[in-house]
């Protein structure tokens, strides 16, 4: 990896993104910036400059919506002349019981978790390929790992967005494209405010610290950040469905 | 929310109270939410309880961390309010830059430096923090956002810098840095005997080093009566400029017992330090000498699960040495012993807070295990010194100080209370003025 990599972040409002970002932009990185809303956007932007990155440039965009991701991928290419890594970071976290009253809400949930995100996957790595070199970061979620009563629908979209991504990087193999995708566990950022925070929980900046370590690595794998999540969800798969199901988790 | 996540401890972990709810804010347009009293806070660095609002709402300020503008060339920060100085000084150092004033830890945030209207050792050169600070955003509980500074809502400015949180939400500010060619420093310590000799080194070193301060060995008695070692030091004119020291760190992982701070071992530890400190010349990080504390995590654990009570004074020059003296004497008499005794001579560079605690004079700050009314009533005798001398008590570090003896710290309290927000308090105020 670059010392100053060129980065694109889909989702640059997030807190892991930013986190992510402040790393690289402490070396003198240059950015494109994507994210829905413009305030935030100038504010993460500034930031990134004052905090040393050599350039940064921002697109206020929708990205459930996927008909522009072309477009979108195109310019940042054009912004940063080439992308060297491009971090998928936008989501949401739904409600799981509105999910169950209302398909739309469901649906609304899977789009912007697992669709949009594939959508920028395959916009990128199509351009990669034929560079011949790139890397995409996803922010997964260790909610895809197991299908839960208290999750589910959240948990389809990161679990069925880990399955195209293990994909890619097959198809990727022997390239120099690689895929990382990323696995948080709890992480105490506006997404997840209304939750009561234990043991479990990390800071942003503590799971960026291992996202940045994979990403100067060129990892192309899957990562559990912080690392002990791995155990925890190799734990959580191993339960039989028959006692599982009497859990409420 | 669990009552752990609402117990949000000072520095000095008395006293303890809980919060009703803890409100984070991530962006700074954000809208206040509608449960009063609201407290913004921070790293929660304040060692009483004017960080703490029982039964009210904290807003936590900690993830409005953001930069917003670095002028490199000019040494002008704009950030938001909850970046750290610890964050700042990753950023800055590596550019020339340093902060205009510092205290005795990075962990607190720009928005707290300017509630508490924060001083360091170059008070007597640079004034306070707050003398530092060019403009800032404060939004209000009607929901208005007012840009003050000293042109404009200058009152509401002058009111908010040492303001301790209480006339709204600061979302941003901007302030000057000075200019360094070093991340070190060039450190003399000199070894004083008595208060006298204090004060000589101070109106000595005063002209020639930016930054003074003294410990002062404030367990001894008879001969070494107020024995101390006396700082002084100037930025290096150059070297490297890597903001961080790469020195381990430590961390006191448990709380201690409430015996290991009591008199005995103060004072053994006092009489070693004072011999085993070499007078002299060094070169030093910036990290050693600004935050020495800073290196062992945790350490308020070291005054067991009771916590610390701190007691910082300012006395006018005139009566100092006599009420200095009459201080150590109260503490010695009292058969209580304080572990980290600081000493400094505050100069006369004023700031614009209406409720900034530094004046011209000399500050002692002390601190002591919390003993309960033993301790209480000690620091009662040490607060009738310092009213006696015409002095004041220092908010950021208390947690029982009289309404009265805040009232007489503060001779521009009248001035500041139209500009406190109706919907803002903390447990300190409530205390000492609601």
């Amino acid at each position: 990896m670059a010392e100053a990599p060129r980065i694109a972040i889909f989702g640059a409002t997030s807190a892991i993104a930013q986190s992510v970002a402040r790393a690289y932009a402490a070396r003198g990185a240059r950015f494109f910036l994507v994210a829905r809303d413009a305030g935030k956007l100038d504010a993460v932007h500034a930031d990134l400059l004052a905090r040393g990155a050599a350039q940064s440039r921002t697109r206020a965009a929708d990205l459930s919506r996927t008909a522009p991701h072309r477009e979108l991928v195109d310019a940042a290419a054009d912004a940063l002349a080439g992308i060297d890594v491009a971090l998928i970071a936008h989501g949401t976290l739904p409600d799981q019981a509105r999910c169950q009253q209302s398909f739309e809400e469901a649906q609304r949930a899977l789009d912007v978790n697992f669709t949009s995100a594939a959508s920028l996957v395959h916009e990128l790595v199509n351009r990669f390929e034929k560079r011949g070199q790139g890397m995409v970061v996803v922010l997964g979620s260790v909610a895809g790992d197991r299908g839960r009563q208290s999750n589910y629908v959240y948990g389809a979209a990161k679990g069925a967005l880990a399955l195209y991504l293990q994909g890619v990087r097959h198809r990727v193999h022997g390239t120099n494209v690689r895929v990382l995708t990323v696995k948080p566990g709890f992480v105490d950022t506006p997404m997840t405010a209304a939750f009561p925070k234990g043991a479990l929980w990390a800071s942003p900046e503590r799971v960026a610290r291992d996202i940045v370590r994979a990403i100067d690595a060129g990892a192309s794998r899957e990562i559990y950040v912080p690392g002990f999540w791995r155990a925890i969800m190799a734990l959580v798969r191993a339960v039989p469905e028959r006692i599982f199901v009497r859990t409420r988790l | 929310m669990s009552a752990a996540a609402l117990e949000r401890l000072s520095w000095g972990r008395f006293p303890r109270q809980s919060a009703a709810r803890v409100h984070a804010l991530h962006w700074r347009d954000e809208v206040l939410p509608a449960a009063a009293p609201l407290l913004p806070r921070g790293c929660g660095s304040s060692y009483g309880d004017s960080c703490l609002n029982a039964g009210g709402t904290l807003l936590d300020t900690t993830r409005l961390d953001r930069l917003i503008a670095f002028d490199r060339t000019r040494g002008i920060l704009r950030c938001e309010a909850g970046a750290t100085f610890e964050q700042l000084l990753d950023v800055i150092v590596p550019s020339g830059w340093f902060l205009p004033v510092s205290p005795g830890t990075r962990r607190v945030t720009v928005a707290g430096a300017i509630a508490n209207d924060v001083h360091g050792k170059n008070h007597h050169r640079a004034g306070t923090f707050g003398a530092h600070v060019r403009a800032l955003e404060l939004v209000r509980s009607d929901g208005s956002r007012l840009e003050c500074s000293r042109a404009s809502h200058a009152e509401i400015f002058n009111a908010t810098i040492g303001g301790l949180g209480l006339t709204g939400l600061v979302t941003w500010a901007e302030f000057d840095l000075r200019r360094i060619a070093s991340a070190f420093l060039d450190v003399e310590t000199v070894r004083f005997h008595g208060v006298d000799e204090f004060l000589a080194l101070s109106r000595e070193s005063h002209e020639r080093f930016e930054h003074t301060v003294a410990w002062v060995d404030a367990a001894s008695r008879g001969r070494a009566f107020a024995r101390g070692l006396f700082m002084r030091a100037n930025h290096a004119e150059n070297g490297p400029l890597a903001p961080r020291s790469g020195k381990h760190r430590l961390a006191i992982p448990f709380d201690f017992p409430a015996l290991a701070l009591s008199r005995l071992p103060v004072r053994a530890f006092n009489a070693v330090h004072f011999h085993a400190t070499r007078p002299g010349s060094a070169r030093v990080h910036l990290e050693p000498f600004f935050y020495p504390l800073d290196a062992i995590g945790h350490w308020n654990r070291m005054y067991g699960r009771r916590g610390f009570v701190q007691h910082q004074c300012v006395v006018p020059m005139g009566p100092a040495p006599e009420a200095v003296r009459a201080l150590l004497d109260a503490i010695t008499a009292s058969g209580e012993a304080s572990f980290l005794s600081v000493l400094k001579v505050f100069g006369d560079r004023p700031s614009p807070g209406m409720l900034s605690f530094p004046r011209p004079g000399v500050t002692l700050a002390l601190d002591f295990p919390m003993r309960g009314e033993r301790t209480l009533a000690l620091l009662e005798r040490l607060d009738a010194i310092v009213m006696e001398a015409g002095g004041a008590i220092y908010p950021a570090k208390d947690a029982r100080m009289s309404r009265e003896t805040f009232r007489r710290s503060f001779p521009r309290l009248a001035e500041f209370l139209p500009h406190v927000d109706a919907a803002f308090s903390s447990s300190f105020w409530r205390r000492v003025h609601g």
